[in-house]
C-alpha cells in the first residue's frame, strides 16, 4: 500500500515537472501571478487599506524566496517567444544578471523575513524590497499589450 | 508675361524664406529678465526629481545618478539622440552657462550658442515652470559633482538633422505658454497639474505622436506604443486608471507597484526611483490631478497573440 503511494506520488512529481519543463512560459507566468497576488496583499497593507497580518507578512516573504529560486530555471533558451510572452530577448544576452536579481530577491526577502516584527517596519522593508521587481522589469520584460 | 510670372515667383520664394528665418530665430531669455534671488536649493532638488532629470542624463553604466555625465543613446522614429552632459563641468558640462542659458534651454529650447535643441529634450513641457524653479534647479545642478567627457553628435537623419527646421517645429508644438492654475480647482489639483505637466513631462511618454514628433493632443496622457522600442506605454486618463484610487497612484509613485501587485517596467522604473524622493504632498498632489484626468481613448493596442 505504502509503495504504491509512493509510486503514485513519484509519478505525479514527475508528470509536474515534466509539464513545467513543457511549457516553461505558461508556469513563469502562473509563478508570476503567485507573487503579483502576494504582493497585492502587501501593497494593501503597506498603504494600511487592510489591517497588518504578521503571518500574511512571511508567506509574502517565503513565496518571494520560493519564487526566486524557482525563477530562473523556468526561462530556457527554448522559451524566448510564444505564449504571449513579456520577456525580452535582453534576459538570454545577459543571463548572468538576469539570474543575479532573482538570487538578490531571494536574499533580501530572507533578510525581511528577519526583519520585519510588526506594522511599522512592515511598512518601511516592504516598499524597499519590492523595488526589486522594478528593476528587473525595467531591463527585462516588455508588456506589449 | 512670363517676366512677370518669374519675377513673381522670385517674390514668393524671398518672401517665403524670410517668413522661414523669422518664424525660425530661436527665442533666448535675456539675463536682463532676471532679477537678483537667492536660490532655494530644497525646491531645487524637489524639482531635480520632479524633473527627472538623471533619467536621459546619468552617465549610463554606473549607479550614482547624480553623475548627470548624458552619453544615453536614445532611439526615435528620426533617429538615435545622444544625451548630453549637464554636469557642471567646466569645459564638457554647463560649467559656464549663466542663469539665463539655462532659463533659455530649459523653455524656450535654445542653447547657449542659439541653437535649437531636438525636442527629445521635453522642453515643451519645462516650458510650463516657473522661472523661480527653473532658476533653483539650476543652483541645484551646480552642486553636484563634474563630471568629464564630451558627448557625441546626435545620429539624425535628413532633413531633421537641419537645426534651423525645428524653429518650424517649435511654430507647431512650442505654445510658449506658461501654466495657467484653474481657479476652480484646489491648490493640490493644480500643484499636481503644474508638476504633471511642467517637470514632470508626463504627457512626453504618455501620448500618442504624429507623424512630425508632436503630441496629438486630443489624446493628451492617453499612452500610445513605446516610442523608444517594444512595449505599449499606458493609457493614464481615467479609461484605464479608473480602478485605481488616488491613494493607489501615489503609493505605485513611491513604490512602483500597482494595486494589482503588479510592478511597473520599463521606463517607467526610472521614473520611480525619482518620484519615490519627492515629498509626500507632492506625489499626492499629482495623484490627485492624475485621477481627474477624464477618461480618453488611445491608440489602438496590437491585437494580442
Amino acid at each position: 500500500m505504502n509503495r504504491t503511494v509512493l509510486a503514485v506520488a513519484a509519478i505525479a512529481i514527475g508528470v509536474t515537472a515534466v509539464g513545467a519543463q513543457s511549457d516553461p512560459i505558461a508556469a513563469r507566468k502562473e509563478l508570476m501571478k503567485g507573487i503579483g497576488a502576494q504582493t497585492k496583499t502587501g501593497g494593501g497593507m503597506a498603504k494600511g487599506e487592510v489591517p497588518y497580518d504578521q503571518s500574511k507578512a512571511q508567506a509574502i516573504f517565503a513565496s518571494y524566496i520560493d519564487a526566486a529560486s524557482k525563477a530562473p530555471g523556468l526561462f530556457p533558451p527554448t522559451s524566448k517567444s510564444g505564449g504571449d510572452t513579456a520577456a525580452l530577448p535582453a534576459i538570454w544576452e545577459n543571463k548572468a544578471d538576469f539570474e543575479a536579481k532573482f538570487a538578490k530577491l531571494g536574499a533580501d526577502a530572507k533578510e525581511a523575513q528577519a526583519k520585519v516584527k510588526d506594522a511599522d517596519s512592515f511598512k518601511t522593508v516592504f516598499p524597499e524590497l519590492t523595488k526589486d521587481c522594478g528593476s528587473c522589469h525595467q531591463t527585462y520584460r516588455a508588456k506589449k499589450s | 508675361m512670363l517676366r512677370k510670372l518669374f519675377t513673381l515667383a522670385v517674390i514668393l520664394a524671398v518672401t517665403g524664406l524670410a517668413v522661414f528665418w523669422l518664424v525660425t530665430i530661436p527665442a533666448t531669455v535675456p539675463a536682463s529678465a532676471l532679477g537678483a534671488r537667492a536660490p532655494d536649493l530644497a525646491n531645487g532638488k524637489e524639482m531635480f526629481f520632479a524633473g527627472g532629470c538623471t533619467s536621459c542624463h546619468a552617465t549610463p553604466g554606473q549607479d550614482d545618478k547624480t553623475q548627470l555625465g548624458g552619453g544615453l543613446g536614445l532611439k526615435s522614429p528620426f533617429g538615435t539622440f545622444y544625451v548630453p552632459n549637464i554636469s557642471p563641468d567646466q569645459n564638457d558640462g554647463i560649467g559656464q552657462w549663466s542663469e539665463a542659458d539655462f532659463v533659455t534651454a530649459m523653455t524656450k529650447g535654445t542653447s547657449p550658442d542659439g541653437r535649437h535643441y531636438f525636442p527629445a529634450f521635453p522642453y515643451t513641457s519645462y516650458q510650463k515652470m516657473r522661472t523661480e524653479d527653473v532658476r533653483d534647479l539650476f543652483a541645484h545642478l551646480k552642486t553636484l559633482p563634474a563630471v568629464q567627457g564630451r558627448v557625441r553628435d546626435h545620429d539624425v537623419h535628413f532633413p531633421f538633422n537641419i537645426r534651423r527646421t525645428l524653429g518650424g517645429w517649435k511654430f507647431l508644438f512650442l505654445d510658449g505658454k506658461p501654466f495657467q492654475p484653474d481657479a476652480s480647482k484646489s491648490a493640490q489639483w493644480n500643484r499636481g497639474a503644474y508638476l504633471v505637466n511642467g517637470p514632470g513631462h508626463c504627457a512626453e511618454c504618455h501620448s500618442p505622436r504624429n507623424i512630425l514628433g508632436g503630441i496629438v493632443e486630443q489624446q493628451r496622457f492617453a499612452g500610445g506604443p513605446n516610442p523608444e522600442g517594444e512595449g505599449w506605454v499606458p493609457n493614464i486618463t481615467q479609461q484605464a486608471l479608473k480602478d485605481y484610487s488616488d491613494k493607489d497612484i501615489a503609493y505605485l509613485l513611491e513604490t512602483g507597484n500597482t494595486p494589482d501587485g503588479d510592478s511597473v517596467g520599463g521606463a517607467m522604473v526610472p521614473v520611480i526611483r525619482n518620484t519615490s524622493q519627492l515629498t509626500a504632498e507632492d506625489r499626492a498632489a499629482i495623484a490627485v490631478y492624475i485621477k481627474s484626468l477624464p477618461p480618453v481613448e488611445g491608440p489602438k493596442k496590437p491585437e494580442k497573440k
